[in-house]
């Protein structure tokens, strides 16, 4: 490893760095940025959602969104598999469905970053626990 | 470089490889590969997490999932589930002693609710043995900032305004110790830093060397760079082996960088830092005992003046700071002294760490701002009481301290609200005692500790607390008498008037905290010869109760010394003249026909 010669040369390996224990700090407070849910059951994985969480990881990281991308269990909407769930800080989630890449990066460009809402959304027809 | 999707980190504390951890990483590795998972799913070990009750822990980010008590074995669950599949594995979450609900994150758990953690932030985050995910968190940052923007009066003066003051008991103000021994001259200072953990129950200072070492040297050199010192030493105990090991490691990645050694980030700055084995002596962990240990002299403290800011290592302006002290000036310096002296109360600021020990349900090492109450650290981050019982006293500062009972328990915690009711910070052992345990063996225990401790130079702390305890062994043995309660306050008053060190000057603390807070357990055992908590072996008859008694013979066959005497089927007798008070009869008696009073 070549010596760090000049505090310019700190910083910018801190730059290229940071990535790495990113992904530990947004779990810290995971509300303050765009959180992302990937449904990743049988099914999900079947039409394709570990491409779109790849995908929607790599993506959002090149387009300098900050959003945590994680994976969750069987949403229940089998018939429009790959499905996300998108939640903006201080607001509600929306899940979208039938998400392939060229959904991805229209969720990400329309509604991630202009607020747009963009076709396939799902609309949530249960409650959860928290809720009550 | 490759993108890791999700992150495990693994506690690799002390505490948790005893438990395992090692092989945890080992089988997560394993399991990953055989699934092809590796260039996703990265495994970290981490320092200590502080939930050391509940250990081994592994977090997984970034969905924040905390699994406690995890086994090798429970491995391929959490793989099979939780990465591939998505789904939590419930059985290893957290349970809520109280609400007896299950808790998925560590935000939610009340054990980290009141938390702040300023010097423990990396650990349970990075791994230790790896500088660049320090440099990721801003590591080495702090350091540049002085070398490039501040002149070491400017250091100096942040520290003083930040109002830090030192971590390892004495609370003297940090800023003002590095003041002294940067307005000294020489031709050579040095930079210390005291890891010569010694408080029965304490474990701080291991955690943070453990789990984020280069913080360590970070602030030493940000201490040499104010004052002008060259060389660093870290005093460290030989029973620390993974402590040490981290260090070693974390030495060598620095100065592979350069961020140790000549020429630091470009500037004519130098420093180094060398490791010093302590054999464990209690004594060390005071100032001077400490440096003429590291001299190669005997563990043996000086009268001070002459402080080791002007006389230390060698004869050279030394300053000496704890390990807990030094973790806390890098983030001192990046987020300035006006951010962390709003933290904490007037004239404590920023946070304490404390190592909860005893009959509490979260064992473990929590940070928390000056200020917080006794109540507030037991009851909501420790989870209160084991096994349902009375609170009945917590012991703060180890031998040095005292103990404080349920009338102190809404005392703002700091240094001096601590002293002014008998007790003191010291380095931050919290030992919680319930209703089973007597005041008067627990003040014959660290008598006992300072008795052993003692380096013998002089005589009011080598002979007065062994008499100390002589006259506590009376007390337990059944054998005190009302003029020994004067005896202890004598000897302890003049112990701690004229010993050398902090050693003796503190030691009769827990007599003294006791026979203030305890009295009338001193009288029970006095004129009563009674221990009502039970410890007391001398005090304790055990007896047979006729009624209840079948003459199983059960009890009389266990016996080791032969005390039971009884016909079958008739009611037996213990002889107390014989009878050991083992108390093997008791267990054993499945009517309860056996008592102890």
């Amino acid at each position: 490893m070549a010596k760090i010669k000049t505090l310019a040369d700190l910083k910018k390996m801190r730059e290229d760095l940071q990535s790495k224990v990113d992904l530990r700090e947004k779990a810290d407070s995971p509300e303050s940025y765009v959180q992302i849910k990937v449904g990743m059951a049988t099914s999900g994985i079947a039409s394709g959602a570990k491409d779109v969480m790849d995908f929607m990881i790599e993506a959002l990281e090149k387009r300098n969104v900050e959003a945590v991308v994680t994976q969750t269990g069987d949403m229940g909407y089998c018939f429009a598999e790959p499905t996300i769930e998108v939640k903006k800080p201080g607001e509600d989630p929306i899940v979208f469905g039938y998400v392939n890449i060229q959904k991805a990066d229209e969720i990400i460009e329309k509604y991630i970053k202009l607020g747009e809402l963009v076709e396939g959304i799902i609309p949530v027809n249960y409650q959860v626990i928290d809720d009550k | 470089m490759t993108k890791y999707k999700t992150h495990l980190l693994v506690c690799g504390g002390t505490g948790c490889r005893a438990s395992a951890s090692d092989d945890i990483v080992e089988n997560l590795k394993q399991e990953l590969e055989n699934k092809g998972l590796q260039d996703e799913v990265q495994v970290v070990m981490t320092g200590c997490f502080g939930f050391c009750e509940k250990g081994p822990i592994v977090k997984v980010s970034p969905d924040n999932t905390f699994y406690t008590q995890v086994k090798p074995e429970d491995v391929t669950e959490i793989i099979e589930e939780h990465i591939i599949k998505g789904r939590q594995v419930t059985r290893l979450l957290y349970k809520d002693p109280k609400k007896k609900e299950t808790v998925a994150d560590s935000k939610h758990m009340d054990f980290y609710k009141k938390q702040i953690r300023i010097a423990l932030r990396n650990c349970g985050f990075i791994d230790p043995e790896n500088l660049d995910e320090y440099i990721a968190r801003d590591g080495y940052m702090a350091l540049g900032k002085c070398l490039s923007e501040m002149s070491p009066k400017d250091v100096v003066d942040q520290i003083k305004e930040s109002g830090l003051r030192g971590r390892g008991g004495g609370g003297f103000p940090t800023g003002l110790k590095w003041e002294i021994a940067a307005k000294n001259e020489a031709d050579q200072k040095y930079v210390v830093c005291n890891a010569d953990e010694g408080d029965p129950g304490a474990f701080m200072d291991r955690s943070i060397l453990e789990g984020d070492p280069h913080a360590v040297l970070e602030a030493m050199a940000i201490c040499a760079y104010s004052m002008g010192a060259t060389k660093g030493l870290i005093y460290i105990r030989a029973e620390y082996p993974l402590a040490i090991k981290r260090l070693i490691i974390a030495i060598d990645q620095a100065r592979e960088y350069g961020l140790l050694g000549k020429e630091i980030l470009g500037t004519d700055f130098e420093f180094d830092i060398e490791l010093r084995y302590g054999a464990g002596a209690f004594v060390c962990g005071e100032e001077t005992s400490l440096i003429h240990s590291m001299e190669g002299l005997r563990g043996e403290p000086t009268i001070k003046p002459p402080y080791p800011a002007e006389k230390g290592y060698l004869g050279k302006p030394t300053n000496v700071n704890n390990v807990e002290t030094y973790a806390n000036i890098p983030i001192i310096i990046n987020k300035g002294a006006n951010w962390f002296n709003k933290i904490g109360t007037e004239k404590a600021k920023g946070t304490k760490v404390f190592a909860l020990a005893g009959k509490i349900n979260n064992v473990g090492l929590i940070e928390v701002p000056m200020g917080t109450t006794l109540r507030e650290v037991i009851f909501e981050i420790g989870g209160g009481i084991k096994d349902g019982k009375k609170f009945k006293a917590v012991q703060t500062g180890g031998p040095s301290g005292g103990c404080l009972t349920e009338k102190h328990l809404d005392t703002p915690i700091d240094f001096d609200n601590l002293i002014a009711v008998g007790s003191m910070m010291g380095s931050g052992g919290m030992i919680v005692m319930d209703e089973d345990d007597c005041m008067v063996s627990m003040a014959k225990f660290y008598l006992e500790f300072t008795v052993e401790e003692s380096c013998g130079k002089c005589s009011p702390c080598r002979i007065g607390n062994k008499r100390l305890h002589e006259v506590l062994e009376k007390i337990t043995g059944g054998k005190g008498e009302m003029e020994d309660i004067q005896r202890l306050r004598n000897m302890s008053n003049v112990i701690k008037d004229t010993s050398l060190c902090g050693l003796g000057q503190t030691s009769p603390n827990p007599i003294l905290s006791t026979l203030d807070n305890f009295y009338d357990e001193y009288l029970d055992h006095i004129n009563d010869k009674k221990c009502h908590a039970g410890q007391c072996k001398d005090l304790m008859t055990y007896f047979v109760i006729e009624e209840n008694c079948v003459g199983c013979t059960a009890c009389a066959r266990v016996c080791p010394v032969g005390a039971i005497a009884g016909e079958k089927k008739q009611s037996h007798f213990i002889d107390p003249s014989i009878c050991i008070k083992c108390g093997a009869c008791e267990e054993r008696c499945k009517f309860d026909a056996i008592i102890v009073k």
